[in-house]
């Protein structure tokens, strides 16, 4: 048992650091710590300096222009960028299609999509949600029906985050009825200018609109646009979602949450000292720093057992589940810590919204954070699937 | 021992839910979300003609109630319905303090307010003030036969709309300090005043209020010089019970919906509410929803009481329906997904009423600390 890094990993954190100090714009750092939209201009912009360093693909092997990073490597550097105030990468075409491009596509699907995504030149979203298929994805209905060189694909699918700069999205759709849900699905790449598809913003409860809907009608998609064989997509899918979770418990999110919570409470005062002095308070403080601390071991142990080479189990579930809830907490910490200034409607979401802030702590968005990230035990597969997961495997004989 | 609501209640109840269910829909509210007022004055006049503002007030003061369960009815159904104008501004911390410090010429407002024909708005809380009452640093200095006003305060609601502002400022003392606060009438146009408005998250707008040497007749005074901590602390008192009852309906619209919800929405071939995970989670949401009821009912029963026990019981509630609030807002969205969060959806709303409503008048921890501090007394 050591609980340090290695030489190496502490050499590693250094470059990593050097490497942010110097190229992380600080206009850019400023936008991230403030809690604003960093829109899709910042976005591309910050894949570009990534790219440049050759770290914008930390997870991909080095034959496909990846870093090649092990987990641990990984870890250090999302702690690293979230104490810098580091954007986050998109995570569509980097960490969820690429994948599975790369363990399934073919050759010539990974030479003309693999770079493009580097290069930007492709913005991908994802169609795996539909109204009615959510937690249970497998019933989804969009269908995509074979005529000649083409699939002709009808239907709907919702809770597309950013779909509305996306010039891209894969999709899973129903290419056999009669089948096993599971077995009746496969996995195609979709040009969003194609006649047919239209895309719909969902205003959220804080006013934003991140996520769409994708409405699909007649829309002929080529079928080189097939990745792997035809009704195997569900495979690729659940592929994605046991093995190429980085990030999941998001403990850098949580890290940079908690300065936040401490920055606010020291300068928000009750009773005539700094909230931070006030018990009550920080007894939530102290509880949640400390299931931090722990969630952040059972992270690293994890993801040891992972750069050791073993595939994760059932800890990934646990993890989603415990890092959710202390995000969460976090984001009501701060809601809390800012008092009557939570009230005002601000969101990182809606643009300009943060300079009418009358707050004089500074403490932003806050409370329109705490309400978007309930969003967090919701999505890629919610806390009660996660915990059905861990059920089932534990108790349940497993499959 | 009777927990029913009088006939006239009742009867104020069935008129008020009748008239929301017809005329306050998600879609209707989000248009007034969206529009630059924050609020509908066609709203306003329509629940004033139907006596909503009256029940506020007793019949000494022009009303035909004013008892804590009056206020309860009335807020409950506001809450149930989500609705965002300041009734709790203009006619409970405004209107009431009017009510309870005024001159006879300062309680014609009352009836204007009555009427519906009068915005208000409660100027108390101030930058670094957060949830003490008695953190007043607006100052108020005698000059002649005038006093003159400066200092700024914090997430004023309604202060756009209203014609007049209740504002407090100390004349005397530090602050922290009960005596030395005093409470003015300042009309919205009076020179010196700066009202910065902005949108609220919930609903309504409010506004960073500044006084610039405001300079006002000292007749502009409700009440005796340095003495209105005690009115107000009692204001706010019936402000969060109406705080309450209004998170109380909302809580109720939101345990429906979920339920509703949970027997119609389909997954993995069957209602989700079947899985017992889910169902286990309902029925806590409805204990917790009991709980917050009888708290509401136990805090408006003890208002007109000694102000101990009336002290007592509000921040009982407040702490209550802080933490039962959050569980069922936060568990009402989890149970529903991504649907609960988008704005078409009654729920989103209704949510954001029940959280925010820990930023008014005192959080969990705030009423905690005084449950504390008002047991050891």
């Amino acid at each position: 048992m050591d609980l340090s890094y290695s030489d190496e990993e502490k050499a590693f954190r250094e470059e990593v650091r050097a490497f942010l100090d110097e190229k992380l714009p600080k206009e850019m750092a400023e936008t991230i710590r403030k809690g604003e939209e960093l829109g899709k201009e910042g976005q591309e912009r910050w894949h570009a300096i990534l790219n440049a360093q050759g770290w914008l693909a930390p997870n991909w092997p080095k034959q496909f222009g990846g870093a090649e990073w092990n987990a641990v490597q990984r870890h250090i550097f999302e702690e690293e960028a979230a104490a810098h105030y580091a954007p986050r990468t998109v995570p569509f075409g980097l960490s969820m299609l690429a994948p599975v491009l790369q363990k399934f596509g073919s050759k010539s699907q990974q030479d003309y999509w693999l770079p493009r995504i580097l290069s930007g030149e492709d913005w991908w979203c994802q169609g795996y949600s539909e109204p009615g298929a959510g937690s249970d994805l497998a019933s989804l209905k969009t269908m995509a029906v074979r005529e000649g060189d083409h699939y002709i694909v009808n239907g709907q699918k919702t809770w597309t985050t950013l779909g509305q700069h996306a010039n891209m999205i894969f999709c899973l759709v129903r290419t056999d009825k009669d089948v096993k849900q599971q077995e009746g699905i496969s996995f195609l790449l979709i040009d969003m200018d194609t006649p047919g598809i239209e895309v719909r913003p969902i205003v959220l409860l804080d006013g934003g609109a991140e996520v769409n809907e994708v409405w699909f009608t007649d829309v002929k998609v080529p079928v080189e646009n097939l990745v792997g064989e035809e009704n195997k997509g569900w495979t690729y899918a659940k592929y994605l979602l046991t093995h190429e979770r980085t990030n999941i418990a998001g403990v850098g999110f949580s890290r940079a949450g908690l300065t936040a919570v401490k920055r606010i409470a020291r300068a928000e005062m009750s009773g005539g000292r700094p909230l931070i002095e006030n018990p009550h308070f920080a007894a939530r403080v102290a509880k949640a720093e400390i299931d931090l601390m722990a969630m952040s071991t059972t992270n690293l142990r994890i993801i040891s057992k992972a750069a050791a080479g073993a595939a994760p189990g059932v800890e990934s579930s646990m993890i989603k589940v415990k890092g959710t809830i202390i995000r969460q907490e976090i984001n009501d910490l701060a809601r809390r810590a800012a008092g009557v200034y939570a009230m005002p409607f601000a969101s990182e979401a809606v643009e300009g919204s943060n300079e009418a802030l009358p707050d004089p702590h500074s403490a932003g968005p806050v409370a329109a954070q705490y309400f978007n990230n309930r969003k967090l035990s919701i999505f890629g597969g919610s806390n009660e699937i996660q915990r059905g997961i861990i059920a089932k495997v534990t108790m349940g004989g497993g499959k | 021992m009777n927990f029913d609501l009088t006939e006239e209640r009742q009867m104020l109840q069935d008129s008020l839910r009748r008239f929301l269910r017809d005329k306050y829909d998600t879609a209707t509210r989000n248009k007034i979300l969206e529009s630059d007022s924050g609020l509908s004055t066609e709203i306003w006049q329509g629940l004033a003609e139907l006596g909503v503002i009256g029940a506020l007030f007793t019949e000494d003061q022009g009303g035909f109630g004013g008892a804590g369960f009056d206020l309860t009815t009335v807020f409950e159904e506001l809450g149930r319905a989500g609705v965002v104008e300041p009734f709790l501004d203009t006619a409970v911390l405004a209107g009431g303090l009017i009510a309870d410090l005024g001159t006879e010429a300062q309680q014609a407002h009352v009836e204007e307010i009555i009427a519906g024909t009068l915005q208000m708005a409660f100027a108390h809380g101030e930058p670094t003030s957060r949830y003490d009452l008695n953190r007043v640093q607006t100052s108020a200095k005698a000059d002649g036969d005038n006093i003159v006003l400066n200092g700024r305060k914090a997430v004023v609601v309604n202060a756009e709309a209203a014609d007049m502002l209740v504002v407090s400022a100390r004349e005397s003392g530090d602050a922290g300090d009960a005596e030395g606060i005093s409470l003015f009438l300042v009309p919205a146009d009076a020179k010196g005043l700066t009202i910065q408005g902005y949108a609220l998250l919930a609903g309504g707008r409010a506004a960073e209020v500044t006084l610039d040497d405001v300079s006002i007749l000292a007749s502009a005074r409700l009440g005796a010089a340095g003495k209105a901590a005690s009115a107000i602390e009692a204001r706010v008192a019936i402000a969060n019970v109406a705080l309450c009852a209004e998170t109380l309906g909302a809580m109720e619209t939101a345990t429906a919906l979920t339920k509703e919800y949970l027997m119609t929405r389909k997954q993995f071939g069957r209602p989700i509410g079947t899985f017992q995970a889910l169902a286990h989670r309902m029925s806590d949401l409805l204990i917790e929803l009991e709980q917050a009821r009888s708290a509401v009912i136990n805090a408006a029963g003890h208002l007109e009481g000694d102000d101990r026990q009336r002290d007592l019981h509000v921040a009982a509630a407040k702490n209550l329906l802080g933490r039962a609030g959050r569980m069922v807002a936060e568990d009402a969205i989890q149970m529903h997904g991504g649907i609960a969060m988008t704005q078409e959806y009654e729920l989103a709303h209704i949510a954001k009423r029940i959280v925010m409503a820990d930023h008014r008048f005192g959080d969990t921890d705030h009423h905690l600390e005084r449950f504390i501090a008002l047991s050891a007394a």
